[in-house]
């Protein structure tokens, strides 16, 4: 009798241990995915900016939707530019076809907030859609070779050539943001640029915030492309003095999906 | 003891044949495939995994079915399954082979494979997918060789195997999970984001694991003159009915989440699979045939393996009721869970998915080089067994 409660305590204290280990495993795997930063001890007033990764840049951008839906060619100007800048091809069969970003309807890009009675203009015009630049981005968490990662100042980004077209970052994107190479696309881009590689077939690709440009002091090229109607506002989320972030302060703004706890860097003015 | 696969009948050498052809038409299509991109198969951006993945894990599935052999005869004593337990690691093995094939086919640049091990990232579940399938996939090619070997000389195998028996176990409960994991941790999937695919996908693995093993060894008796006992194959049956119950219980609990919760979201794939889902008018509902397929099979089996008339009296019955419980399932994760899955888009769209003769060629090919490997595997370990007896 004595035996076995001795050897009872002793599972139950070896399973216990286990177990507090086993959790501090399992934060350290989610957690993992991203890169660990010295706190900037900044305060912040809403538990999603508390929740978000601290660090001296965040970059994230503001969507003006109302602006889209005044002057349509904003869209087609922003989508030309990016594609155009990063050799993205364009394939005349849709079953191959690769996007980094694209105007669509609100239903689908907020199809969480499924509205019956829509007001006719978000029923009818279209907005832009890209990656989302997630704070905490599944995509990242997903990839089995580090080949999307996040950078330190936020954006996620890709290594094309480590990429292995596991496609689990496609699966695990709950923004349909990535895209995949189903075949070798430079036949189908129009114009080379050459400040940027085109990629080969197999690997995965999205939006990268023009990263190659934001790090050299530029703004992305689809801001670039709209131009002063401000209908992209791009800047960092950490500087409370920001152009984006006096504008997330004035204007009344949502992000697609927020109940996944993404922490999209992209926000709307719907 | 290989030089056992190089002797046998002319059925032995024309089946091989046989397999042999759909393995060379496969490695035609799959250099198509290598030349040109995946844009040969018929996924898109937006159905990004299709049957390849699906096939994959499904034979997961088949692969941990085998410990349903391993862990009575090891742990409970349970002596009938004896000989039987050698089909059920090989069996295994020519899954885990399978799966492999699968996974290079799908990879959209095969020759970076080995980026998985060069930048190893623990936060992602493929990686530990690997680390499980290569590990189980070593152990049984162990496990199975030693004791082959012990019992070939008709010696006890070493003791230390038994650490690698015993071992073996958990690594057949942790291939399938983390394969499920794959699935159910990524948010913004609502069909696969639920605690219960683990649980299904082993109950399912369950039953149709053994149940190829079964029909394998009802072959093996007329073929090979192999006879596994009838004490072995009826519990094997009393496992796959439980097991393949125990799935069908939790295909209802999903039914009832989605359902009676009424969150779209959590019904869209179901209707998709079971009835086809309405969209702009449209209607969309390719996989329906294959989910009803399921159900009618799955309800053939369980009826001919339940009733001890068919159960008992006739090897033939038996046969099919097995066959039809791994048809039903291969139905059921093999074609719906993957692609259901995918359905609707993130951006609520509904695209469909199609395979093409290309990727179904290759498909049906590394299916071939699966049996292919079983073939020479059943054959060596019957050809020890005949030995024995002589």
């Amino acid at each position: 009798m004595d035996t076995n409660r001795r050897n009872f305590l002793k599972v139950a204290g070896l399973t216990t241990l286990a177990g507090l280990g086993g959790t501090a495993v399992v934060d350290r795997l989610v957690t993992g995915a991203g890169v660990a930063q010295a706190s900037a001890g900044e305060s912040h007033d809403t538990e999603q900016a508390a929740l978000a990764k601290p660090g001296a840049t965040r970059y994230g951008m503001v969507i003006d939707i109302k602006k889209f839906h005044q002057d349509p060619s904003l869209g087609e100007k922003a989508v030309h530019a990016c594609h155009q800048t990063h050799n993205v091809p364009h394939f005349p069969d849709k079953r191959d076809e690769i996007k980094w970003i694209w105007m669509t309807n609100f239903e689908n890009a907020f199809p969480e907030q499924a509205n019956l009675y829509q007001n006719e203009e978000s029923a009818t015009k279209k907005l832009p859609l890209m990656c989302n630049h997630c704070d905490n981005p599944p995509c990242v968490r997903a990839c089995p070779t580090k080949a999307t990662f996040r950078y330190d100042d936020g954006i996620v980004g890709m290594d094309y050539h480590r990429c292995i077209g596991c496609r689990f970052c496609m699966a695990a994107c709950p923004y349909g943001s990535r895209s995949f190479n189903w075949r070798d696309p430079r036949p189908f881009i129009e114009h080379i640029n050459h400040d940027y590689p085109t990629r080969t077939r197999g690997v995965v690709e999205k939006c990268n915030f023009c990263v190659e440009l934001v790090q050299a002091g530029k703004l992305p090229v689809c801001v670039e492309a709209v131009g002063d109607s401000k209908a992209l506002v791009f800047g960092n989320l950490n500087d409370p003095n920001s152009e984006i972030r006096k504008i997330l302060k004035e204007k009344h703004t949502i992000q697609r999906n927020p109940s996944l706890g993404t922490l999209p860097s992209v926000f709307y003015i719907v | 003891m290989f030089e056992k696969a190089l002797k046998g009948n002319n059925y032995y050498w024309m089946w091989l044949a046989f397999l042999g052809f759909f393995i060379v038409v496969a490695a035609c299509c799959y250099l198509r495939q290598y030349f040109y991109g995946l844009g040969l198969t018929g996924m898109t951006r937006d159905v990004s995994w299709g049957i390849y993945i699906s096939q994959f894990t499904f034979l997961v599935g088949v692969a941990a079915g085998g410990v349903m052999l391993v862990l009575p005869y090891y742990i409970h004593n349970f002596k009938a399954f004896g000989r039987i337990t050698i089909l059920g690691e090989f069996l295994a093995i020519a899954s885990l082979l399978m799966c492999m094939m699968f996974i290079m086919a799908d990879l959209g640049q095969p020759l970076r494979g080995l980026n998985v091990l060069f930048h190893p990232t623990p936060h992602s579940m493929l990686f530990w997918d690997m680390c499980v399938l290569w590990g189980y996939l070593l152990l049984n090619v162990l496990c199975g060789w030693v004791i082959l070997t012990a019992e070939r000389k008709q010696t006890h195998p070493p003791k230390w195997i038994y650490f690698f028996v015993y071992l073996s176990i958990p690594f057949a409960f942790s291939i399938h999970t983390v394969t499920a994991m794959l699935y159910c941790g990524l948010p913004g999937r609502h069909f696969w984001l639920s605690a219960i695919i683990a649980p299904r996908f082993l109950a399912s693995a369950f039953a149709a694991g053994p149940a190829l093993i079964v029909v394998m060894a009802l072959i093996l008796k007329r073929v090979a003159n192999f006879d596994a006992g009838k004490e072995a194959i009826d519990k094997i049956v009393t496992i796959i009915t439980y097991a393949a119950i125990a799935n069908m219980f939790f295909v209802c609990l999903e039914f009832f989440v989605g359902f009676y919760s009424d969150i779209p979201g959590h019904k869209h794939t179901l209707q998709y699979l079971f009835f086809g889902l309405e969209h702009h008018g449209h209607i969309y509902n390719n996989l329906v045939p294959f989910m009803w397929g399921f159900l009618l099979l799955f309800l053939v089996g369980i009826f001919l393996l339940a009733c001890p008339r068919t159960r008992k009296q006739s090897d033939l019955w038996l046969g099919i009721g097995c066959a039809s419980i791994f048809l039903a399932f291969w139905l059921d994760k093999g074609i719906g869970f993957v692609l259901g899955g995918f359905v609707p888009t993130p951006t609520e769209e509904i695209v469909e998915y199609y395979p093409t003769f290309n990727e179904i060629f290759i498909t049906i090919g590394v299916w071939a080089a699966g049996f292919f490997i079983l073939t020479i595997l059943y054959k060596i370990a019957i050809g020890v067994e005949h030995e024995i007896e002589a």
